[in-house]
């Protein structure tokens, strides 16, 4: 009895020792955010492990709202987040936080009508009318209007959104904010808002399972999550008039057409931009890290992996249909990298 | 001497492993209550009796909440206990056994599928099934009645316990064959002495004896389907609103805490959450109290009919 009891515990301290022996090598920094970019950093992460070898990036994607509460709390050395931080957020933290834009994603409207082949075009009122209950049936002259020669037909409209909260509803319901005055002050804009119609569904999944099951249905999901099922996405008005089709291209479009009334801190919301060629509903993804790091070797290694992640990083976005940052703004973003001290 | 040590120091740590329970239960009050304090200040009983749900405007009553995880879960059990009382008294009493063994291996194959599976075959097969047969045929012969009107979404309160009932019927059914198979048999054999007919024992000698243990089995049933998240949150249509439809989209306390808990930014809207969470334990304690308490009335009860 006694004997085994020394094995148990002569085989925990070797594999205890050797635990540390090998964590020595590695420097692990710890991240936590946002679960819509996360596809993304896993990539650079295991990329950029081969251009460090000495670090170890560890992200934990518990949703925008966890990593705003882990990087207050510096439970985490770097969090991440889908929507920019509010004043009162930032006077939260203990120190000042930086936003580090990453990439940029865009917000698709799908609909299941069998009948009609070609994609559906629509305009902004159109789009919040539909999602506030006051457009109700598809034969709708607002929506013909914008849809010449399309015979849509005369089914209910059944509005399907996220249940859980996420950074996809907060980009499409500060859209819809910004172009519908109604819905700003009866609805206004947040990863979760009191829908004032519809079925929600949990995850894009699950809102992509309600169209798909349901006939005239209509609902948004995430720009990668529509290319890869083949949903059919929707051409929507854009400020100069022209209806764009959803797309990387598009979405770069779009930062593009923010970048004159660019904020230094670079909070800023990219839907309804100016632009001919710009998609309107789309947003940034941020990192967020402190200006004064408080670990010299840790600051460092993040400094690197950030310059790293908007420069060479840019090249992994759009192959998992993330819109790449167009040059202005990284040589912008690079200036503020350069403001973090360790 | 030795022996007199090890007897009490084993006393001690049992002791210390059951009272560790109630230490954890109260951990859990507590930190919880202390949390939603924020929301309770705000809204004190309010939260229990409206219904607006904003987190934009950081408004929030949780009575739609409520409802639907009462509603689902009854609507769970009125499916699943005529069922599963079915299952387990042809398992115990009637199954050649032949069938018995591979049957009750099915039904225990169904309490180990994972809730997630239940929900995405619930949003892809029995959502689009309910909606295209089972919902026009209720509609059209019972749409008089104020349950079965509206519009067809498939996904609603109906699917949600329906989905519940076939989570449950597992659990109730496999406690209730044992409870059946624990009757002693000369019960059954007193009551085909006195001429009763196959049906007739089993009603009352095994129905009536084992009715504690089988209410006891749907208290479980009832604990499983109440606290069910995954499986409804992906049925239910996520609406919080009351409506006397069963085709109505509604919501439950355990979905609105999975699908919003992650992003919840604010203090009070995380509160608010937390204090949802604190009411869900509450109504599973009061739920559990009152089958309890039925539980201990009907065993009294058979006990005194024994007695006479």
């Amino acid at each position: 009895m006694k004997k085994l009891l020394w094995l148990i515990i002569a085989v925990s301290a070797v594999s205890i020792m050797a635990g540390t022996a090998s964590a020595a090598k590695l420097l692990l920094i710890n991240g936590a955010g946002a679960t819509f970019p996360y596809p993304l950093y896993s990539k650079w992460f295991y990329e950029y492990a081969k251009v460090d070898e000495t670090v170890n990036f560890n992200y934990q994607s518990i949703g925008s709202g966890g990593g705003i509460r882990q990087i207050t709390a510096q439970t985490v050395d770097f969090g991440a987040s889908d929507g920019a931080l509010t004043d009162e957020q930032l006077k939260a933290a203990p120190g000042e936080l930086l936003h580090i834009p990453m990439t940029a994603g865009a917000v698709v409207i799908t609909y299941n009508l069998p009948q009609v082949s070609q994609s559906l075009r629509f305009s902004p009122d159109v789009i919040a009318d539909i999602f506030l209950g006051k457009i109700k049936k598809w034969n709708d002259p607002r929506i013909a209007k914008d849809n010449p020669g399309v015979n849509v037909p005369g089914d209910n409209i059944i509005v399907a959104h996220r249940s859980d909260g996420s950074g996809t509803t907060n980009i499409f319901t500060d859209y819809l904010s910004s172009v519908s005055a109604e819905w700003q002050s009866r609805v206004g804009k947040g990863t979760s808002v009191n829908w004032p119609a519809g079925l929600g569904g949990k995850g894009n999944e699950g809102v992509a399972g309600l169209v798909k099951q349901t006939e005239g249905a209509i609902g948004y999901v995430e720009l990668a999550y529509a290319v890869k099922n083949n949903l059919p996405a929707s051409d929507i008005k854009n400020k100069s008039g022209n209806f764009m089709v959803p797309s990387i291209e598009s979405t770069t479009a779009a930062i593009n057409g923010k970048m004159n009334s660019m904020p230094a801190d670079f909070r800023v919301s990219l839907v309804n931009p100016d632009g001919a060629d710009a998609y309107p509903i789309a947003g940034l993804t941020w990192i967020l890290v402190y200006k004064n790091q408080p670990d010299k070797v840790k600051g460092e290694k993040i400094v690197k992996f950030l310059r790293w992640a908007i420069t060479d990083g840019q090249e992994y976005s759009a192959e998992l249909l993330y819109a790449p940052l167009p040059e202005k703004m990284v040589k912008k973003i690079e200036e503020r990298i350069d403001e973090i001290r360790y | 001497m030795k022996i007199k040590f090890v007897d009490m120091a084993f006393k001690k740590a049992t002791t210390i492993a059951a009272l560790s329970v109630v230490a954890l239960i109260c951990l859990l009050v507590y930190s919880m209550a202390l949390r939603s304090m924020p929301a309770i200040q705000k809204f004190g009983w309010h939260f229990l009796f409206t219904g607006t749900w904003d987190p934009v405007k950081e408004v929030f009553g949780a009575l739609p909440f409520i409802y639907g995880t009462v509603v689902s879960s009854a609507l769970a059990l009125l499916i699943a206990v005529p069922v599963s009382i079915g299952i387990a008294v042809y398992l115990a009493e009637l199954a050649p056994s032949y069938i018995k063994q591979p049957l009750s291996f099915l039904i225990e194959l169904l309490a180990a599928i994972p809730s997630v599976v239940y929900g995405l075959w619930g949003i892809f097969a029995l959502a689009p099934f309910l909606r295209g047969s089972i919902q026009p045929f209720l509609s059209k012969y019972f749409g008089f009645l104020p349950l079965f009107q509206g519009e067809f979404y498939g996904v609603g309160m109906l699917t949600a316990g329906i989905i519940l009932s076939i989570m449950i019927i597992p659990t109730i059914s496999s406690i209730s064959r044992e409870v059946f198979l624990a009757v002693p048999f000369t019960q059954r054999e007193a009551a085909l002495a006195l001429g009763s007919t196959r049906w007739e024992t089993i009603r009352l000698a095994v129905l009536g004896y084992a009715r504690p243990g089988v209410l006891g089995a749907v208290i479980l049933g009832l604990g499983r389907a109440l606290g069910e998240t995954m499986a409804v949150t992906m049925v239910i249509g996520n609406r919080p609103e009351i409506s006397a439809s069963l085709f109505a989209p509604s919501y439950t306390m355990a979905s609105v805490i999975a699908n919003e808990f992650t992003e919840a930014t604010s203090n009070l809207y995380l509160s608010a959450l937390i204090e949802v969470g604190l009411i869900l334990f509450f109504v599973t304690l009061i739920v559990n109290i009152i089958a309890r308490a039925l539980v201990w009335r009907v065993s009294n009860k058979v006990k005194g009919e024994l007695r006479e």
